[in-house]
């Protein structure tokens, strides 16, 4: 039978479940159920969950754990997330997987602690400095946040980069009924099997003197070969966009106008979308899963019968020049939002909407 | 439905125990809790959706129902209530006149039969046994599983005193 869980303790649990034994975290409201349950978990299956003296911390032991070829995981929200910021970055820098998870509140600075989708740009352009891209996956349902953390891991650890769950208080502290996926155990069973070097020959993880020894580094003081190596990480990249994408389309075929929204405000959209169509309006929901990469192509695919897209966030329309670029602007892109915590209602939605039909 | 009070009275108990049973009906159920400044003697409450169609929005503009613990929510909440819809309230704690005459309002003093009844704490469990008697969504044997799924094991004697206080609801 499901469960009802929280969103916060349910994206704890996916990540047990998905193989990871190495948790670090620092409390911030709103996330901080998730750390509370990994510190209760972890003890009790030989895991390790760490309170961190602070944010950059956490995120290098994660980093540190990550080089040693482990699933690592850590959680915060948005002032926390700025703050692991540069050790991301360094993860990014050495091609290193982790799990982030970004249970995002109101902004900036100390901001608010009511759910958010403020950082969204943060997210997809510049989590810290440098050039370099992470996995960002949006769920807009617990059960979403559940079945997304196994396949985060798994892409992260696919294209060597790091991943991001990009939730909001909403999505952390509601609760609703999920359907936990038995435990994978290919990825512990692999490690004890065939050895860490076999699952991640690259991690550092001793080399027993059979083979050179890994290096895990982001420092490169010769230009030429810092720049082959971010050329040859924008490939990668390249691939990435091409396989990656998801989004959801939802009465899309025949919409004339189509609202454009992930995660909480997404929930919001289906809602007006519904009245709407109760109306016999002819509107549509495409909902981004992956942020970036950008699921461009199912927006251009829309923007071939589709008369206005309308984005609604709750920040002030992060995703708004994301949206005019996959579709070359090819039909105008209109934005809704509300901002600092407050969630919009599926009656200023709607109204939003019916002004553009 | 809305379940409003002061932090403390167990109001997102009460919202918990109604989702449960739900979930066990087999209905697409959320649960929303108000959070951050809350403390004991602050302002809580909880949004609980229970419907057949997929739940969009949490967030409860309108509710059908509204379970008021004390005045400050009854107040924040009144004029949302969907036209049609059920105010319940405990009447030992809020003593005020509802000038709308478009919804059903059901005074119960919760507080005041608690604490009759050696129910100290179980107010908000009065008037859930209030709530699940008019909605009559769901047998009494779900009710009273979904109750026992919310009580964790170290509390399991707290089990007879909430069947005893949705009882004392339900006859209300």
């Amino acid at each position: 039978m499901k469960v009802l869980m929280k969103g916060n303790e349910a994206l704890g649990e996916a990540a047990i479940r998905a193989g990871c034994r190495h948790f670090f975290g620092y409390p911030i409201t709103p996330q901080t159920e998730l750390a509370a349950y990994m510190s209760k978990r972890m003890p009790k299956i030989g895991g390790t969950y760490l309170q961190a003296e602070s944010e950059l911390a956490a995120v290098n032991m994660v980093l540190g754990a990550s080089a040693a070829g482990v699933r690592a995981m850590t959680s915060s929200s948005s002032p926390g997330i700025s703050l692991k910021s540069e050790g991301i970055s360094y993860m990014a820098g050495s091609d290193l997987p982790a799990l982030i998870i970004n249970v995002q509140r109101g902004g900036p600075g100390l901001g608010g602690i009511q759910p958010s989708q403020a950082d969204y740009w943060q997210a997809t352009k510049a989590t810290g400095h440098g050039d370099f891209q992470i996995l960002v996956f949006a769920p807009s349902t617990v059960q979403e946040m559940v079945d997304l953390v196994s396949g985060a891991f798994d892409a992260a650890d696919r294209w060597r980069m790091p991943a991001m769950i990009l939730a909001d208080g909403m999505l952390g502290q509601m609760m609703e009924p999920v359907a936990l996926p038995e435990e994978d155990k290919s990825f512990q069973a692999g490690l004890e099997t065939r050895g860490l070097g076999a699952a991640k020959p690259w991690a550092a993880s001793g080399h027993q003197d059979k083979r050179e020894h890994n290096v895990i580094n982001s420092l490169y003081l010769t230009p030429d070969k810092l720049e082959n190596l971010v050329v040859e990480r924008y490939k990668r990249y390249e691939q990435v966009k091409a396989q990656e994408q998801r989004a959801e389309e939802y009465l899309c075929e025949d919409a004339d106008v189509i609202v454009v929204a992930y995660g909480a405000s997404s929930r919001v959209a289906r809602s007006a979308v519904n009245k709407a169509r109760e109306k016999g309006e002819k509107v549509g929901l495409l909902r981004p899963i992956t942020l970036w990469p950008f699921p461009a192509d199912a927006l251009r695919k829309a923007a071939g019968h589709a008369k206005a897209f309308l984005t609604v966030e709750m920040s002030m329309g992060q995703m708004v020049d994301d949206v005019k670029l996959a579709i070359d602007c090819k039909v105008p892109v209109h934005f809704f939002g509300r901002t600092g915590g407050i969630i919009p209602t599926p009656g200023e939605v709607l109204e939003r909407v019916e002004k553009l039909l | 439905m809305v379940f409003a009070g002061f932090g403390g009275q167990g109001v997102l108990f009460a919202g918990k125990v109604a989702a449960y049973a739900g979930l066990i009906e087999g209905k697409e159920i959320s649960w929303l809790p108000s959070y951050g400044p809350e403390m004991r003697g602050g302002t809580a409450n909880c949004s609980v959706c229970i419907s057949d169609q997929p739940i969009g929005s949490p967030l409860i503009t309108a509710p059908n129902y509204l379970i008021a613990m004390n005045l400050p929510s009854l107040e924040r909440f009144i004029d949302a209530v969907e036209p049609g819809g059920t105010v319940i309230l405990d009447s030992s704690l809020i003593d005020k006149e509802i000038t709308r005459t478009d919804i059903t309002v059901y005074r119960v003093p919760s507080s005041r039969m608690a604490e009759e009844n050696g129910l100290k704490g179980l107010s908000n469990m009065i008037l859930v046994g209030k709530l699940f008697h008019e909605l009559g969504f769901c047998s009494d044997e779900v009710l009273d599983e979904a109750i026992t799924k919310c009580i964790p094991p170290r509390k399991a004697s707290m089990l007879e005193l909430n069947r005893k206080a949705v009882a004392l609801g339900a006859a209300q």
